[in-house]
């Protein structure tokens, strides 16, 4: 990335960024969310973090990669089963991340 | 750790002085930077494994100041992903700062926007959790706002800190070669995700949202990326709607 590409990304991301909370808390005290809205957005943060992650467990290199070498796919599954039992969010990142090393640099 | 500050003395006196609110409400937060530290540190390690420049790193720290989307972003770069398409996810990753702004908008009417400026653009998840409590207090103090700005504050100058932290480690780390930072945002995405999905239309969302993901992944410029959220959101509400329906007619049987 060039470095007008960063000035342009920073610049970018800190005006919706700043738009959405300045605009909402400046009028906030005339409007109300409907509750379909505010129900919508309760599920942004899931969608949007899944979406993210799934393809990189699935495709850490661009392609498919379906195999017990895919230390990403085998960590995350991991991980997923360390979050649902521990609710740590810590824990999970200490642990998934011990275990996608000790598979990447082939420790074992 | 530290001694809970949630419930500290504020409302016995009815009137505090700036001053006071202001450090109580950076001793309200103090639990959430510890918390936050870890993240700090891993962002300005990642930002600088997917090819940001320390400046650039540290600017989105200093002039974004949105953990969560400086993590997404600097997934995204690591990915090749265009310019818009990282300020669009960014703009959805932030969206829930709106029933945030919402829900504090109120107790800062009277402010003038010389206030409000600053007020918005510190407010986090954590500022968030860590002052709303004290502006539902009943007591009528002029000066809570003053509470925010000083745990919000004190989040931002944590932030910095360790976003400098971890552009340090970052750098040190690259000339080991790939150690696979990448995973730790996975991870740490994992460890967010995982615990939110308390109920089926939360699970029926995540599992469309990834089904999409992986089905739109070779769009370009992770368009796909957009789309599968989409696709994730709808389904949640959809199933939402229909549990909803479930549950009326449940009592009415």
């Amino acid at each position: 990335m060039s470095a007008l590409e960063e000035i342009l990304l920073i610049a970018g991301m800190m005006v919706v960024t700043f738009g959405v909370r300045y605009s909402v808390l400046a009028l906030s005290g005339r409007m109300e969310f409907s509750k379909h809205i505010e129900q919508a957005l309760s599920f942004v943060p899931v969608a949007v973090l899944t979406a993210l992650c799934v393809p990189i467990l699935f495709k850490p290199d661009g392609f498919w990669l379906l195999s017990l070498d895919n230390s990403h796919l085998i960590a995350g599954v991991v991980s997923i089963f360390i979050a649902a039992v521990s609710r740590n969010l810590l824990l999970t990142i200490v642990l998934g991340m011990a275990l996608f090393l000790s598979l990447h640099l082939g420790l074992f | 750790m530290n001694k809970p500050v949630s419930t500290s003395s504020h409302s016995a006196h009815s009137a505090h002085s700036a001053r006071v609110e202001f450090f109580a409400g950076m001793r309200a937060i103090i639990p959430l930077v510890v918390g936050t530290t870890p993240f700090g540190l891993l962002f300005g390690a990642l930002a600088i494994s997917v090819g940001l420049s320390w400046w650039a790193t540290m600017g989105l720290s200093l002039i974004v100041f949105a953990g969560s989307s400086q993590f997404v972003a600097a997934g995204l770069v690591g990915q090749g992903t265009s310019i818009g398409i990282i300020i669009m996810t960014t703009f959805v990753v932030n969206l829930r700062h709106a029933l945030y702004a919402a829900s504090l908008g109120p107790y800062l009417r009277h402010l003038s926007h010389r206030w409000l400026a600053p007020l918005a653009f510190l407010l986090t998840d954590e500022a968030y959790a860590a002052v709303i409590y004290r502006f539902e207090q009943a007591d009528k103090s002029p000066n809570k706002h003053w509470f925010y700005f000083g745990g919000a504050l004190l989040m931002y100058v944590n932030w910095q800190l360790w976003t400098a932290a971890g552009i340090v480690t970052g750098q040190r780390l690259q000339s080991v070669g790939d150690l696979g930072l990448e995973f730790a945002m996975v991870v740490t995405f994992i460890g967010i995700v995982v615990p939110l999905i308390t109920h089926w239309p939360m699970l029926a969302c995540a599992l469309v949202s990834a089904i999409t993901a992986l089905m739109f992944h070779s769009l370009p410029h992770q368009l796909g990326l957009i789309l599968a959220a989409l696709c994730g959101i709808a389904t949640g509400c959809a199933a939402r709607y229909v549990s909803g329906k479930q549950a009326t007619s449940d009592k009415k049987a």
